[in-house]
């Protein structure tokens, strides 16, 4: 390093070595490794206790054919109603203001922040009063129930990620459309929407995953009834209560496969040229 | 002729006030001034795409304070053009006019029209993600052009535009709207643009505007 007549240090390449790379990407690799590395030894060791009879007199079991059965049906149907909410309250709230917005943005946080649980007891109470009270026979402790319970959380994360796709999308195609002869409405649907294919799918994956592992909202409003609202997050319960390690495991394997497949249909879709 | 009488706009934190201009029909305006000044908000408020707190904009003689960008006859291009990613050159030259209802021969004779005056007639079935920065401004040229605006709005259009390009469309600017009883107000911070094209130049400073 080279130093000036007056002792302070000079700028400059000659002699200067900033120091060596390995040290800091060693540090990221093994802190992010870690946390990867448990991921995939959780899902041997579940493939690892589970045997194949197991995993075969669950899937022939009739409880849990109608848990899967059920599962899925709840996933899609709550999925379609969080992206039916999430996208017109992302935009909403990526591109207005308003009196309110930060309080809004915060109510829409209490889905997430609540301990899930605490959110199927809050539908309990709701279904109490009018005019959610009239439709509770057919609600409370029913299939209903159930979606609307894996709805109240999915929802809050897929108008989240919404807003950020919405953030992510420049306001200038808006301007651009308004100018041409689009009304707001023509220039959402027009230019906005093509353009945030990606951000709907990311979304719908995220409120499908979601509803898929709702477990504490469900049990409280909808029950744990076999062959009625039994999902597969009350199947694992199920068995744990009976005492039965085995088909618990292979339970939480079927929904691993599910949430995959899933994730990686996700993927390809995205890949396969949604956005522009 | 585009005329701005004590306009008010407030945008959060950052607001215009009592801004008054006036740019004769068919003239070619150039608006300069330091970055963040408020040129862009300006031009904005012509074009109908910021709500004013006060004032007048009037258009021709018809006051368009109150209507949409839509109903104003302004065409606009912004500083990156802002093509839409997922339509082809053609279907972003047709865009308005499908808005508008036009048959489907008199969009196509348009297209084909704009296209070959802009020398893009060769890309109508490209992507805007495989055009150049230069056709992208082209295509952006003749996007706002495809309803033959009375008035066109252009933010820094050429900004982005390496020295070959930039003047490729400076020519076509020259070549297409100046003198064609387009109206234009047109934000730049190059002297050769506003040596060449301006008939008339606004100079922004502060929150006043200058006429040279």
């Amino acid at each position: 390093m080279m130093q000036s007549t007056d002792g302070n240090v000079v700028t400059g390449s000659t002699g200067f070595r900033p120091g060596s790379d390995a040290p800091f990407i060693v540090g990221l690799s093994i802190l992010s490794g870690t946390y990867v590395v448990i991921i995939v030894a959780m899902i041997a060791a579940d493939l690892a206790y589970v045997d194949a009879d197991s995993m075969l007199s669950a899937l022939r079991s009739k409880e849990i054919q109608y848990s899967i059965g059920l599962s899925l049906l709840s996933c899609s149907l709550s999925t379609l109603l969080s992206l039916w909410v999430a996208i017109p309250l992302g935009y909403l709230t990526s591109r207005f203001d308003f009196p309110g917005k930060r309080l809004l943005d915060t109510v829409l946080d209490i889905p997430i922040v609540l301990p899930p649980l605490v959110i199927g007891i809050s539908l309990l109470a709701l279904f109490n009063f009018a005019p959610f009270s009239w439709t509770s026979q057919w609600v409370v402790f029913e299939i209903p129930a159930v979606i609307l319970a894996q709805f109240m959380v999915a929802c809050a994360f897929a108008a989240r990620a919404m807003r950020i796709s919405f953030d992510q999308i420049p306001t200038r195609y808006e301007k651009v459309a308004l100018t041409l002869g689009c009304n707001r409405s023509k220039a959402f649907w027009l230019v906005v929407m093509p353009q945030a294919k990606r951000g709907i799918l990311a979304a719908g994956t995220l409120a499908w995953a979601r509803s898929l592992g709702e477990f504490g909202p469900i049990l409280v409003f909808a029950g744990s009834t076999r062959m009625r609202t039994e999902v597969l997050p009350t199947s694992v319960y199920l068995e744990m209560q009976a005492g039965n390690l085995k088909g618990m495991l292979a339970i939480s394997l079927i929904m691993i496969f599910a949430a995959a497949a899933v994730l990686v249909t996700s993927r390809l879709m995205g890949m396969k040229r949604l956005e522009p | 002729m585009i005329s701005v009488e004590k306009l008010h706009v407030r945008q959060g934190e950052f607001s215009l006030s009592d801004i008054s201009f006036k740019l004769a029909e068919g003239a070619y305006g150039i608006l300069v001034g330091r970055s963040g000044c408020g040129k862009t908000t300006l031009l904005e408020a012509v074009c109908g795409l910021r709500s004013i707190t006060s004032g007048k904009i009037l258009l021709g003689t018809k006051d368009v304070t109150t209507l949409k960008p839509g109903e104003r006859d302004v065409g606009y291009v912004p500083q990156d053009g802002a093509l839409f990613p997922h339509l082809s050159v053609a279907r972003q030259l047709a865009f308005a006019l499908v808005l508008r209802k036009a048959k489907p021969k008199q969009i196509e004779e348009r297209v084909e029209e704009l296209a070959e005056r802009l020398g893009v007639s060769h890309l109508l079935d490209r992507m805007p993600d495989a055009l150049s920065g230069g056709e992208r401004q082209r295509v952006a040229l003749g996007r706002a052009l495809s309803i033959r605006p009375r008035y066109l709005c252009l933010d820094e259009p050429l900004s982005a535009l390496d020295d070959e390009t930039h003047d490729e469309i400076y020519e076509l600017l020259v070549q297409t709207v100046k003198g064609t009883g387009v109206t234009v107000l047109h934000i730049t911070h190059n002297k050769r643009e506003v040596e060449n094209l301006a008939d008339v130049v606004f100079r922004m400073s502060g929150n006043e505007l200058s006429c040279e």
